[in-house]
């Protein structure tokens, strides 16, 4: 309940975050919402001896969206994308409500989220659905990596000692008519995803599926996304029959463990049924929209 | 909504709750709110094995922690005679442990120090070295002869603690094998941590100067408490004053004493300082008293009719490493013997064997009276299961079998004299309210769509109050309650009772009964609890006992004040004692209506104007032995669904028809069966606490154990009858359980008959989804 | 563990139920117990050792979080309010009387937290449905009540905070 002794730094500016990373390396951490790091702490799973609280880096808290798509600071707090209206990225208000609960979300942050990488997080599977990138800083360089190359093993990502992310970059989706559904089992509120199912399409005018992106939180080691499913939706036309077809190839897709939230197998199957119910949701709602 | 606590004549009343001005405020007394000069803080060590041997423990590392004041081992305790201490069921439990651990997360050393996180610091800085050895989880395994012997300090060489029977066995056994249909089902309650959100903690104060130690703690019995500390401690019961705050829930989980208790009472003593300590969540799930743990097997016989014939009933009770159950000293599996339920069974036998495992020691009444939920939900399920056999309506096959309220006092065939109920009213108000007939059309429709969708009853009889002293005791100490009430002057009244409420609102609902008997407004009386210095004896607040026991010492206090009241009034209305009559509000002179005095003006005789050679003053006191328990009882009715995809259950309804006898506050019940009914939702559907073959607890904290949010948790429509208790002073039965013993085979009974087209008879709690997913697949219906 | 300094203590300004406060607090404390044990308001409580109950429930910056998940360091400079600072002028907050009114509460525990999550939930949202209490209130456990009285005293209050404008 009482985490073990730190030092605790709050600098104004990303400088002083890469000075106190070179100082204490290894022994430090960073504290973004602290809704993962302060769990831990104060169970002593975790006992960093410097905390460096990189919250007043108010750059990292905005967002800012150009033609080629969506800038999101590494510091915005899930409420706050819950509550922000992006028309062109549906799927970001779709998963923020389900995480962690309603105090949870002031606090923690997306980018803390994506850099504590856990294989169950909304964040991971919503994010990779979405085709993103992150923003990595340190001292010497500015890098840029596809998300899914950032989440490297289960609480490991690309990030090194040195490094920041510093922001999340959505690239714009294919069409306006971009729908989204994400689909999650919890035992209850504040449970993490038995199984999450993060669904968004982008469809052309004569209904085709000209962009499709399907991530799964808890169906494997890292977040991860079904690239298999997403392709064979990709150039075709949204119907039930289509969607049976990709909901199988969904649950076929990952490597989900047993535990005492389900079996393999129970979670293959969530993620079949989640996936379809999402895409008919999706199909409806385009439907009624054409119909209007 | 509420009315004010200025209402005269309030029994019966929703009056507005008098502890609320101070605990909306944050204002409330919680025991970790407590600060003396000069206090310390404990923290204790803790087994990170289900069974070892200790080898070494080393504490130089953790002596170098600033402001670590004292460490505390077994080893200490030994030379003391203080390392095991006695439990409420009259086993003993180690207090820090010596020679082996025999469940994870066990106490093993106790650091004092000036700050909490110093505390822990030098708790990690502990080194300990084990020598592990082979768990034993599951209690059957446990009974096999080949099973190693957990509990090597006693003198009896297996793991079994007791067996406990009751009934014919011959007879039911004969009955059974003539009965033309038998139905026989192995029912298991998993075990469960009542969990209230304020975790247990004390602090011992010990005044060297005084010799009197002052212990604040969270306990649902502040008297049984100071008395089992004296007698662990060997400290004079008088110099033990025993402070139990407001408490944040209790639910079961506040009437044992806990090895951290002890060991913050030695270390005060020790250090002639405060030692506060307070378990984390984490310590409270995983090493306070669980409950449950019921592994069980029904047979009921019966006609073609459905007219039951017997009932035999074979348990294992896992009680974990010691039996640290706080059942009633006769009753080492508690009053399970009310399984007969609702029922007219012609005879029946039941049988309890106990069972040590490396599992945390226990098991309490969680919202429970001893056992009784583990015994309403097996009849209620086998009930289902013979409904089912026979093709009758589960309403129906209630109806045929109910004792008949005409029947009433009536001996159950397990020795229990049930005073008062009248089933078929009760189940007839919860179908009228659900409209179960239109229910049962909706059901149909819905199948016939493809839906899962069932309908699932459960009409419970409880037994609680314990009790009368011929039969109850605890340690030895007869089960009766107290209260003292003292009138002052200007006609305002303290009451002391020997109870503690957390939360059932005992300071509004006992001032509704005193005064209701004396005239008075529920604003006039003071209500208190749990100061031993101040308050009569009492053996506290656990099993729906507090308004059986103490509710009638309260109604039968004030009569007694009546009786001095009336020699009073009839010297202020100047006519003699037999002509005043008591009307309800007033001491009147017969035939003069006019002519009245209150109890205000009795009072201030009483110090200022007496009858000559009458002692003055107003007060008394009465400790109420029962003359028998109280038996609530409820009909439920429960329609869920259940998703073919993902294996959710969904409440849609829920009607909980409750019968607790005489309601003392309309308001309080409710509140008391919402609370009851949610938790009882959890224990149906994700409270659970698991372990892994080697004895890891897989639920030790709130992310894993999981505990309903206002989301998960149903809305709730309540009804009632009332059949008064014929023997209590008001009548009244007590409620705060019935919703949690009833409910959970309402859900369980309401998922079997969405499943029963396809054979289900059975379905193993708590439900999460992929468990009753698991059932569809096997049955060929998932989506 | 030796190696760290021992009194890393720092003073730690914050403005609780609007007046400024400070007190000397290490980096590892936690915000709760700064507000309870050094400032001295027991209103707010603790419940568990995961984030899970809500029973530590303040408002940070107008926000309600759980204060048993954030530093005290961290809330230097910063505005807290807690169940202490709902009444004013000896009248009771809204929420309070309604919560009383309606036996919203039974041990008491929960219900400081319980009654900053409204706080916030229905200034954000002044006309709330069943289903948006019951989701805003999600991060709070209550043992007790069955959460049924909690959502008809909050829906209470929201019908009587629209006709007499109460500030916060
Ligand atoms: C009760 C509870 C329930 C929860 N349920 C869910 C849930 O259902 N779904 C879900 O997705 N999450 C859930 N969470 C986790 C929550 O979403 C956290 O907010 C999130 O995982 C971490 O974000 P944070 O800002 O709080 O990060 P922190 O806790 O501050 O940091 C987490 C980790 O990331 C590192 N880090 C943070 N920011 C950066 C950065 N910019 N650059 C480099 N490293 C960084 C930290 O050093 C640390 O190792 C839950 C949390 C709690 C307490
Ligand atoms: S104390 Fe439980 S969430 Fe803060
Ligand atoms: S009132 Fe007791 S926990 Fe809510």
């Amino acid at each position: 309940m009482f985490p073990s002794a730190f030092e605790y730094y709050a600098p104004k500016t990303l400088d002083e975050v890469y000075g106190l990373l070179a100082q204490y390396g290894d022994e430090a951490k960073i504290l973004a919402g602290g809704q993962s790091l302060l769990p831990m702490m104060k169970l002593r799973l975790a006992a960093p001896s410097v905390l460096i609280d990189i919250g007043s880096l108010g750059q990292l808290s905005s967002a800012t969206e150009t033609a080629e798509g969506l800038s999101m600071g590494a510091l915005m707090r899930h409420k706050t994308i819950e509550t922000s209206h992006w028309p062109h990225y549906p799927l970001l208000r779709e998963t923020a409500p389900w995480i962690a609960d309603p105090l949870v979300r002031n606090r923690g942050t997306i980018g803390g989220s994506l850099a504590h990488a856990d294989p169950a997080a909304d964040w991971g599977a919503a994010l990779l659905a979405l085709g993103a990138s992150v923003q990595i800083e340190s001292r010497d360089r500015i890098r840029h990596m596809a998300l899914e190359e950032f989440f490297v093993d289960l609480y490991t990502t690309a990030l090194e000692p040195q490094e920041v992310l510093t922001r999340i970059v959505i690239p714009v989706p294919a069409t306006a008519a971009t729908f989204a559904r994400y689909l999650k089992l919890e035992r209850k509120v504040g449970d993490f995803a038995v199984v999450g199912v993060a669904i968004t399409v982008s469809l052309a005018i004569d209904g085709t599926v000209a962009q499709a992106g399907i991530g799964m939180a808890a169906m494997s080691g890292v977040p991860f996304a079904a690239h298999q499913t997403e392709s064979l939706l990709v150039g075709r036309q949204l119907t039930p029959a289509l969607i049976k077809e990709v909901s199988e190839s969904a649950s076929q897709e990952g490597d989900p463990e047993s535990d005492r939230r389900g079996s393999a197998e129970y979670k293959r199957s969530m993620a079949r049924v989640f996936v379809e119910r999402g895409l008919s949701q999706i199909l409806q709602q385009w439907e009624s929209t054409q119909s209007a | 909504m509420a009315i004010e606590a200025t209402e005269t004549r309030p029994l019966g009343k929703a009056i507005k709750r008098k502890e609320d001005p101070r605990l909306v405020r944050g204002q409330g007394r919680y025991l970790d709110d407590i600060v003396l000069p000069g206090m310390l803080y404990m923290a204790l060590a803790r087994s990170p094995y289900a069974h070892a041997r200790i080898k070494e423990i080393r504490l130089d590392q953790a002596y170098q922690v600033p402001g670590v004041k004292a460490i505390l081992t077994g080893a200490d305790l030994e030379k003391m005679n203080l390392s095991w201490m006695p439990t409420l069921a009259g086993d003993r439990q180690m207090v820090l442990a010596t020679g082996k651990v025999l469940f994870q997360y066990q106490e093993v050393a106790a650091v004092v120090a000036e700050s909490r996180a110093a505390a822990e610091d030098a708790v990690q800085l502990i080194e300990i070295d084990y020598e592990p050895l082979a768990p034993v989880v599951d209690p059957y395994a446990a009974l096999k002869a080949d099973a190693p012997l957990l509990r090597e300090d006693r003198d009896q060489k297996d793991n079994h603690i007791f067996h406990w029977e009751v009934g014919d066995r011959k007879a039911t056994d004969d009955a059974l094998a003539s009965s033309p249909v038998v139905v026989k089902e192995f029912i298991r309650m998993p075990r469960v941590h009542p969990a209230p959100v304020e975790p247990c903690g004390c602090i011992a104060d010990y005044q060297k100067a005084t010799g009197k130690l002052t212990w604040y703690v969270t306990s649902q019995a502040p008297h049984a408490h100071r008395t089992v500390l004296a007698l662990v401690s060997g400290l004079p019961e008088h110099m033990i004053h025993v402070i139990s705050p407001d408490i944040g829930g209790g639910f079961g989980n506040k009437v044992p004493v806990y090895p951290g208790y002890v060991c913050s009472v030695v270390m005060s003593l020790q250090l002639g300082r405060p030692v506060k300590w307070v378990e984390t969540r984490t310590e409270n799930i995983a090493t306070t008293n669980f409950a449950r743990d019921y592994h069980m097997t029904a047979e009921i016989g019966a006609t073609q009719e459905g007219i039951v014939t017997a009932l035999k009933v074979a348990t294992i009770a896992d009680h974990g490493a010691f039996d640290a159950a706080a059942d009633p000293s006769k009753f080492p599996a508690g009053l399970f013997s009310i399984v007969t339920g609702s029922y007219d069974f012609p005879v029946a036998f039941a049988e309890v064997d106990g069972v040590y495992t490396n599992k945390a020691p226990g098991g309490v009444a969680y919202r429970c009276s001893f056992r009784v939920t583990e015994a309403s939900y097996l009849i209620e399920r086998v009930m289902n299961t013979l409904a089912l056999k026979l093709n009758l309506d589960p309403a129906e096959i209630r109806r045929r079998n109910f004792i008949r309220s005409e029947q009433f006092p009536y001996q159950s065939p397990l020795g229990w004299t049930y005073d008062s109920g009248n089933y078929d009213a009760t189940l007839n108000e919860a179908l009228k309210l659900v409209d179960y007939e239109q229910l049962r059309k909706q059901q149909a429709e819905r199948r016939a769509g493809g839906e899962l969708v069932g309908i699932g009853i459960s009409t419970f009889t409880e037994i609680v109050g314990a009790g009368p002293s011929n039969t109850f005791d605890i340690l030895g100490i007869k089960m009766f309650d107290s209260c003292e009430i003292r009138i002052h002057p200007t006609g305002k009244a303290i009451a002391r009772l020997g109870t503690r409420h957390q939360g059932q609102g005992h300071e509004t609902t006992f001032a509704q009964v005193i005064a209701d008997e004396l005239g008075m407004t529920a604003a006039d009386v003071l209500i208190e609890e749990g100061d031993t210095d101040t308050a009569p004896y009492g053996l506290g607040t656990y099993a729906s006992r507090s308004t059986p026991t103490a509710g009638g010492a309260a109604a039968l206090a004030a009569r007694r004040i009546r009786q001095k009241a009336i020699q009073i009034a009839a010297h202020l209305l100047e006519v003699s004692p037999d002509d005043v009559e008591w009307n309800g509000e007033k001491f009147a002179a017969k035939g003069l209506e006019s002519r009245a005095v209150g109890m205000s003006e009795v009072a201030l005789a009483a110090y200022t104007n007496l009858p000559e050679g009458m002692e003055p003053g107003l007060e008394a006191t009465y400790y109420y032995d029962p003359p028998n328990l109280t038996f609530p009882n409820g009909a439920y009715v429960a329609m869920v669904a259940i998703d073919r995809g993902t294996g959710e259950v969904k409440v849609e309804r829920f009607v909980a028809v409750d019968d607790c006898g005489t309601v003392i506050n309309p308001m309080v019940v409710d509140g008391q069966v919402h609370g009851g009914l949610t938790e009882g939702f959890g224990i149906a559907f994700m409270q659970e606490i698991a372990y892994d073959e080697d004895g890891n607890n897989l639920a030790p904290n709130f992310m894993e154990y999981l505990v309903p949010t206002a989301v998960e948790a149903p809305h709730w429509e309540t009804g009632r009858t009332v059949t008064p208790s014929p023997h209590h002073p008001i009548g009244a039965k007590g409620v705060g359980e019935s919703p949690n013993v009833g409910s959970p085979a309402a859900f369980v009974n309401a998922v079997v008959d969405a499943l029963s087209p396809y054979g289900v008879t059975n379905v193993e709690i708590p439900l999460f989804p992929w468990k009753v997913w698991n059932v569809l697949k096997e049955l060929g219906l998932t989506q | 563990m030796e190696s760290r300094k021992e009194d890393a203590r720092r003073m730690v300004s914050v403005t609780i139920n609007g007046e400024m406060r400070q007190g000397l607090a290490e980096p590892r404390t936690l915000l709760a117990y700064f507000i309870r044990e050094t400032l001295g308001l027991t209103g707010t409580h603790v419940g568990c050792d995961t984030t899970s109950c809500g029973a530590c429930t303040v408002l940070f910056d107008g926000e309600p979080v759980k204060s048993c998940t954030v530093l005290a360091v961290q809330a230097d400079q910063h505005q807290i309010d807690t169940v202490e600072g709902l009444e004013t002028d000896n009248v009771l907050h809204p929420l309070q009387q309604a919560f009383w009114d309606n036996h919203g509460l039974q041990c008491g525990f929960c219900t400081p937290g319980m009654l900053m999550t409204s706080v916030a939930l229905l200034q954000k949202n002044p006309h709330p449905t069943e289903s948006e209490i019951r989701h805003g209130i999600s991060g709070n456990l209550c043992r007790c009540t069955g959460y049924v009285n909690i959502v008809k005293a909050i829906t209470d209050a929201s019908h009587k905070m629209q006709k007499e404008p109460a500030e916060v």
